[in-house]
């Protein structure tokens, strides 16, 4: 559906040139739900401004829908821009608009005419739960409200692809969490494609379906989001889903696990393991396995189990004790059965 | 007090009066026609605008200014031939509409530059996103958004403009600073120009208020 390739843009800023998109290749597919995320500065909004053209390349091609938008003229731009909604994180409603005539703008600048309007924004409005606060002002509704409003008239044209630059960052937990779930509904009975920009790995993890980490102009990682959950590569994605998934251990847990270390028997030895794992592992009696078939004792000292686009997905830090060879040997069972199995040494 | 209001002097407010509503509200009308495009042309073509040029918005503003800073009286005489070509005459009221006029134009136009700038960036992004043209985006987003300022801008070049109005007596434009000068000054008739400027405050009052009204109206913010 989109296909960005080596997108770089440089800007002219006060102390010289500056890179903001460094060679970006990106390939969105049709109805699915990408979320790019990054630290702010990272050049996120200038990358899904360059989805729209609102910001055009420096070099690098620009293909939604088939077609390459840095090669259209003015008008055909236009026109292209209409099969791509945009909500923002600041809503960007015309406060001199009702709500019903914000959700019409998009259909008014397209020539369309009064009865075939009407007959748009009635459904949208009811679509985003909204129908009853159509003769209100932007000024006299909640951020929630606007952004649904915002939601709607995105979708006034019936576009193919929606954008959402951080749309709600702006919003409190629990209205940012029913403007995702809207989000989500669109996509999965609209079948409109969603690219949306983040710095929250919240809305990352609650709606998308394949996430890029952005930093310093680059992709730097990239992969369904359960993937990227359970095997962060770079800093900045562990950093970033850190939020989520503490990446350190609390020092309360590295204080239990030295006493149980200064305790262990003669001949044993221990071992601190940090194990994620997602997915059919999850429903498999992994733990006790290692319980039983190879005699450990396990101590499950912090954890987290959670679910991703449906999927069950864990992170467990776990002291296991008992022979060496044993520890190695449950090591390479946890790995051959797919967890992700780290070894923290702790003095 | 008033002991000089003959029926010929009341005859004579009037007629002054209603001098000073077509000074004042033809200039401020065409000044508007004229001004609002103007601004318009310099908040596209300013830096960050939307067709931003900067030597074309150099040229323009330059113009405006040099027209806001030439003082009022100096205008008035200044371009009495242009005046003449556009009237047909140099003195009387329609003489003075053409200065007038020339001094509103610019002078609203800062004023809507001024309120177009208060219009969010976001909203002209967010009507690009639609694919919406220059001619769109102004007509549908910055006007209709600027509304309240634009109005609030009229308002100031209406009260403005009649205090203006009461130079135009150089040009025997008449208007009721005209006959405050001529009678209450020149004559030494006090209760003559009291009278004018209670008149003149009750009509800038009456405009305030109704500039005032009509943004409390439109505003939705």
């Amino acid at each position: 559906m989109i296909d960005l390739r080596g997108i770089t843009q440089i800007y002219q800023g006060p102390q010289g040139p500056v890179e903001a998109l460094r060679g970006i290749d990106l390939h969105v597919t049709p109805g699915e739900v990408f979320g790019i995320i990054g630290r702010s500065g990272a050049g996120k909004s200038s990358l899904v401004r360059v989805i729209n053209l609102l910001n055009r390349p420096t070099k690098g091609q620009v293909v939604v829908d088939g077609r390459d938008l840095t090669r259209l003229k003015d008008a055909e731009l236009r026109a292209a821009r209409r099969e791509i909604g945009m909500v923002f994180q600041h809503f960007n409603l015309l406060s001199s608009r009702t709500v019903w005539d914000n959700v019409a703008l998009p259909l008014e600048l397209a020539g369309m005419d009064k009865a075939e309007i009407h007959a748009r924004v009635q459904p949208l409005l009811e679509l985003v739960g909204l129908s009853h606060l159509a003769d209100r002002y932007p000024a006299q509704i909640s951020g929630g409200q606007k952004q649904r409003v915002g939601i709607a008239r995105a979708l006034a044209s019936r576009p193919k692809v929606l954008l959402s630059d951080e749309a709600t960052s702006a919003l409190d937990p629990e209205t940012t969490r029913s403007i995702l779930d809207l989000l989500r509904q669109v996509n999965r009975e609209l079948g409109v494609t969603v690219v949306l920009i983040t710095h929250q790995m919240q809305v990352i993890k609650q709606i998308a379906d394949r996430v890029a980490v952005i930093e310093a102009g680059r992709i730097v990682e990239m992969g369904p989001v359960i993937e990227v959950f359970t095997r962060p590569r770079e800093d900045i994605t562990k950093s970033l889903i850190d939020e989520i998934v503490p990446q350190e251990l609390p020092a309360g847990v590295l204080a239990r696990v030295r006493s149980l270390a200064a305790r262990l028997a003669p001949q044993a030895s221990g071992q601190l393991l940090r194990l994620s794992y997602a997915g059919e592992q999850a429903y498999e009696p992994i733990l006790s396995h290692l319980i039983r078939e190879l005699g450990l004792d396990l101590s499950i000292l912090h954890g987290q189990i959670d679910e991703i686009q449906e999927q069950t997905f864990g992170s467990l830090a776990v002291y296991a004790s008992g022979p060496m060879a044993r520890i190695g040997a449950a090591i390479d069972y946890l790995r051959a059965q797919g967890v992700v199995v780290r070894t923290v040494e702790v003095n | 007090m008033f002991e000089n209001f003959s029926e010929m002097m009341l005859e004579l407010f009037a007629t002054s009066l209603w001098e000073t509503v077509i000074m004042v509200g033809v200039s401020g009308i065409v000044g508007g026609l004229v001004g609002i495009p103007l601004g318009v042309f310099l908040r596209l073509t300013d830096k960050g605008g939307i067709l931003q040029n900067a030597p074309l918005n150099t040229v323009v503003g330059g113009i405006v200014n040099a027209v806001r800073s030439t003082p009022f009286i100096i205008l008035l005489v200044a371009i009495i031939p242009f005046t003449r070509l556009v009237t047909g005459t140099s003195i009387g009221t329609w003489a003075a509409v053409v200065p007038l006029t020339l001094a509103a134009a610019p002078f609203i136009a800062r004023l809507v530059e001024t309120a177009l700038r208060e219009v969010d960036s976001g909203l002209v992004e967010a009507a690009q996103s639609m694919g919406a043209t220059t001619w769109q985006i102004v007509w549908k987003v910055l006007l209709p958004e600027a509304l309240p300022g634009i109005v609030a801008g009229l308002t100031i070049s209406f009260v403005s403009l009649t205090g203006y109005s009461a130079m135009a007596g150089a040009v025997g434009g008449g208007g009721l600073g005209d006959l405050g000068i001529r009678y209450g000054y020149q004559r030494f008739l006090p209760d003559v120009m009291l009278a004018v400027v209670l008149i003149l405050i009750v009509f800038v009052q009456a405009i305030q208020s109704l500039g005032d009204w009509a943004v409390r109206r439109m505003s939705h913010r």
